[in-house]
This record gives C-alpha cells, structure tokens and sequence, in this order.
C-alpha cells in the first residue's frame, strides 16, 4: 500500500510538472507573447498618458503670457509646501495698485504628483506635465521658478 | 569574552536567529526574532517600526481634502481602497450624497484595485516558496491594470483619485475599451496561473495542512479579509455592511473552511474570479451624470466621532475621525488589516518548520507599511 502510494505520488508530480513545463515552453517558443520594454532605448517611442503626473509646469502662451493672478490657492491646497508664491504690487495704467504674481517657487524634492494644486487653481494656470527623468546632479536644481522671465499675466483674467 | 556558541541561545538550548530586514527598500522591512528547536519554530516575535512614518499624526495637520493621499502611502497595493474609505469617512461626516456616476467608477476602481494587489501577492507568494517564473506572469497583467490607472488617474501605484464627494477627474474615454480588452485577456490567464501553480503537487505539499489558523482563533486575534475568511468566518464588509452600490451586485463571499495556507490561497484565487465579475457587470452599466458632488472650498466637518470601514485587498480597513469642527482633524485612527494579520504570526507558525515559515508569511499577505503607518 505504501509502495503504491509513493510510485503514484512520484507520477502524479512528475505530471504536474510537465502540465507548468508546458506553459512554460510555449512562451519560450512564442516570442510575441515577451512583452518587455527596452526602457532607455526606446525614448522616442514611449508615450504617456496626457493625464500623467510628473511635475508641475506653468502654461506660457506666444506672448509670454501666464495666466497666475498670485492668489496662492495652489500653495494652501499643497499638502507638503511645495509651492510658494511670492507677490509684488504692479502698478495699473490708472494709477492703482494691484496685487501681481512676482515668482512662483516650485520644490520638486517635496512634490508628491497628487493633483491638488492643479484641482484648486481657479484660472487654470498650472498643469501637471508628462516629464519624469527628474533625476539631477545638485539637490538644489530641484527648486524651480515656474514662470518665465519678462512673463506678465495675460489681459481679462481675474 | 563570551562564547561564540553562547550568543544566541536560550538556557534550554534554543536558537534565536534575526530575519530581516537588509535594506530599507527591500520587499517588507519585517523584523521576526525566531527562537528555534532544530528546525522547530518555538516562538516568532516580530519587531515593528523600521518604516514608521507617524501618518495618523500627520493627518492631524493635515485639511480633509489633504490627508486622503497621505493614505496611499500606507497599503500601497490597495491605495485606491484606503483614499476611497478616508473619502466615506469625511463625505459620512459632511452628509454628502455621492453621485452615481462617482459611487460605480469608484467601485469599478476599487475592484481593478484588489485584482492588481491579488496578482502581485500571487506572483510574490509563489516566489517566496521557490517559483520564479510565476511573478513575471502576475507582473504582465498587472501592467495592464497600471496601465489603465494611468491613463485615467494620472499615477499608477499612488492614485490620490478619490476626493470627498466623488472622484478627482472623470473617466477617460479610454477606460471601457481598455477594461474589456483586460477581462477578456485574464479570464484566460487565470486559468493558466492554476495550471501553473494552483495544480502544481509540490507547491500543494508546501501550502496544505501548514499554518492553520482556527475560526476561534482568527476571530480572536481579529484577523480579517482572506486570512479569516480562509479559517471559515465571515467577514466580507461588501457583503455584510455594503456600502456604495455592492448591495445590488451579484458576487460570492469566498468561504474555506482548511484554516492553512492553501484556504488563504484558495480564497485570494476565487476572490479573483469575483472582482472579475463584478467588473463584468459594472463596465456597461457607468451611469452617465456628475462625477463629483458640489462641496465646498472649505471641508469643515461638525463636532463628533465618525468611524467608517472598507474592505482593502487584505482585510478590514477603519477610518476613525474625531472632529472638533475645525478645518483639520482633531484626531485620526486607521484600523490597518495588516496589523492584525500579523499578530496571528506566533500562534500559526508555532510548531512548523523554520521553512514553512516562508509560506505561512506568503499566505498572509502583509505590506509593512501599512503596519507600521
């Protein structure tokens, strides 16, 4: 009894192992089923999704026009104090003063991608950008100013 | 100068032996302190705290639209479950009514959610106990569920996509597509993780009959998800306290009665099949409208105790906010499944061998961080 259940025990292993050696070697004979991706090779080809949070960026148009009013919603709705926004009073061709977007400071090394700034811009200003080879030399090349140099705020946004 | 020999050992001769952790960034950051007879396993006493992040205190100066994504970083395998249950909590206390559209895409998220953490425990399980291969199948599909988080979510392990009232961005056009195409491709890949694992007489010899874990002891140590429900308890929070639109889906509880680590693993498998269906059903049935409720700028939840919980791809997962009425909570406490999955560990493991160990660990499927929190 014991000898019969040890030869069949040795063939029902055996089975079982070229029913998973089956499977195996059919993906080793079907190379289309091989799904891998040269990552560093294939740049070019490599496309994100457009909804793909890698940083955030400010949206420029033509005229080097933003679209920032300064309100600092983005920089309350961070949860880690990514932004920070320091404003300046311009001058108005009326004579009054009003309150104008002077540098929007970006860390990235504290940036976590979750969108909240983005949800809370109220002129949508901001955007998350497809970039992610972040990877610098010098930590502090991580803090970015997010608007252009000589960029003012484009005519009729509040 | 003590004794080389001495070092290590109890008066009654046992072996204490350190397992883990080699680096922080490896696969768990798990301590066990193992005291051995042979090969016996006398005792294991885990050691917690390595990737402790203070979370709970975090959220406490964290808003209630804030302290949602800290949650992903916890159970990271099932991050859209753990946002989804901080989002029930907070839309609990401000009486918000959710949408239809947002209650089926985060029901249709959440079980996409539970598949991609089930496939990679199955992938992870079987390499645990000596099986390369089947983890590069499990990473293949579950590709395909990244690939869909990140079309539509923006993120593929960190979503942040669930917000109080609904959910962050409706869906992308190309979702349906792309869960239908994923159904039709798993419903014939799971069939060959069976044939490749699940039938496999050494890998059965490994799981069955080690590790048992009672009805009365899984209850007691309070162990939930398919570790409890592989001992025979019912404790599926979809099924018993439904939430969003799980009271009108058809779907089984899974129920094993072994208590060793095949039931866990049966019950993870069948569980496979079941989120598949309920996909199945939800897909073509999205109700068009809203997907986020009108909240206000401020989220100020009033003065009380608000407790909610959710099923995770591990277990129960509890929110406990108390509110002072301020914008940030006064207090928070999450009921993490891991932790209490794991405070079974000693009394399963007692008795086995130090290499059944490795299995009893797979079958339990623990991630640290949400441990530790």
């Amino acid at each position: 009894m014991f000898l019969k259940k040890y030869i069949s025990d040795i063939f029902n292993a055996v089975g079982s192992l070229l029913k998973g050696m089956r499977l195996t070697g059919f993906y080793f004979t079907h190379h289309k089923e091989i799904i891998t991706q040269q990552y560093p090779d294939n740049r070019e080809q490599l496309n994100l999704p457009e909804r793909f949070r890698g940083e955030v960026v400010m949206l420029h148009d033509e005229n080097n026009e933003h679209a920032c009013t300064g309100c600092t919603a983005c920089e309350l709705a961070c949860p880690n104090a990514t932004i920070k926004i320091i404003t300046k009073f311009d001058v108005t061709p009326e004579g009054k003063k009003k309150k104008a977007l002077d540098t929007f400071v970006y860390h990235l090394e504290l940036c976590t991608m979750c969108n909240l700034c983005v949800e809370a811009c109220p002129t949508d200003a901001i955007k998350m950008a497809q970039t992610f080879e972040h990877s610098v030399y010098d930590r502090s090349q991580l803090t970015k100013k997010l608007n252009r140099p000589g960029s003012k705020i484009r005519e009729g946004v509040e | 100068m003590k004794n080389v020999e001495e070092i290590g050992t109890t008066e009654q001769g046992e072996l204490i032996i350190n397992v883990g952790p080699q680096h922080p960034s490896t696969h768990g950051v798990l301590h066990l302190v193992i005291t051995l007879d042979g090969e016996t396993i006398r005792n294991v006493e885990p050691h917690l705290g390595y990737i402790h992040r203070s979370i709970e205190k975090m959220c406490e100066s964290l808003s209630y639209r804030q302290f949602i994504y800290v949650t992903s970083r916890m159970d990271y395998l099932s991050s859209h479950i753990n946002n989804h249950g901080c989002a029930m909590c907070v839309e609990k206390g401000l009486q918000i009514e959710v949408p239809p559209r947002a209650k089926v895409i985060r029901v249709l998220m959440d079980e996409l959610t539970r598949l991609a953490s089930h496939q990679l425990w199955w992938g992870a399980l079987a390499m645990d106990v000596g099986a390369l291969t089947p983890f590069f199948h499990a990473f293949r599909e579950r590709e395909m569920i990244n690939s869909i988080m990140e079309e539509t979510c923006g993120a593929r392990l960190t979503m942040n996509y669930m917000v109080p009232g609904g959910v962050m961005i409706d869906l992308h056009p190309n979702f349906q597509p792309g869960v239908k195409e994923f159904i039709t491709h798993f419903k014939s890949k799971i069939d060959e993780y069976d044939e490749l694992v699940t039938d496999n007489v050494i890998f059965q010899n490994r799981m069955k009959g080690v590790g048992t874990l009672s009805k009365e002891d899984a209850i007691s140590y309070g162990c939930t998800g398919p570790t409890a429900r592989g001992s025979g308890v019912r404790c599926d929070v979809r099924k018993l306290f439904p939430y969003e639109v799980y009271a009108g889906l058809r779907f089984d509880e899974i129920i094993e009665t072994g208590g060793d680590c095949f039931a866990r693993y049966m019950v993870r498998m069948k569980e496979m099949r079941q989120s598949l269906s309920i996909i199945e059903q939800l897909i073509d049935n999205i109700p068009e409208g809203d997907f986020q409720a009108k909240t206000k700028a401020v989220l100020k939840l009033p003065k009380g105790e608000f407790y909610t919980k959710i099923e995770t791809a591990r277990g129960e997962f509890g929110v406990y906010i108390i509110s002072e009425g301020g914008m940030t909570p006064y207090r928070i406490k999450f009921r993490s499944p891991g932790f209490s999955n794991l405070s079974a560990l000693n009394h399963m493991a007692r008795g086995y061998k130090i290499g059944d160990l490795v299995a009893i660990m797979g079958s339990l499927d623990l991630v640290i961080p949400d441990i530790d929190r």
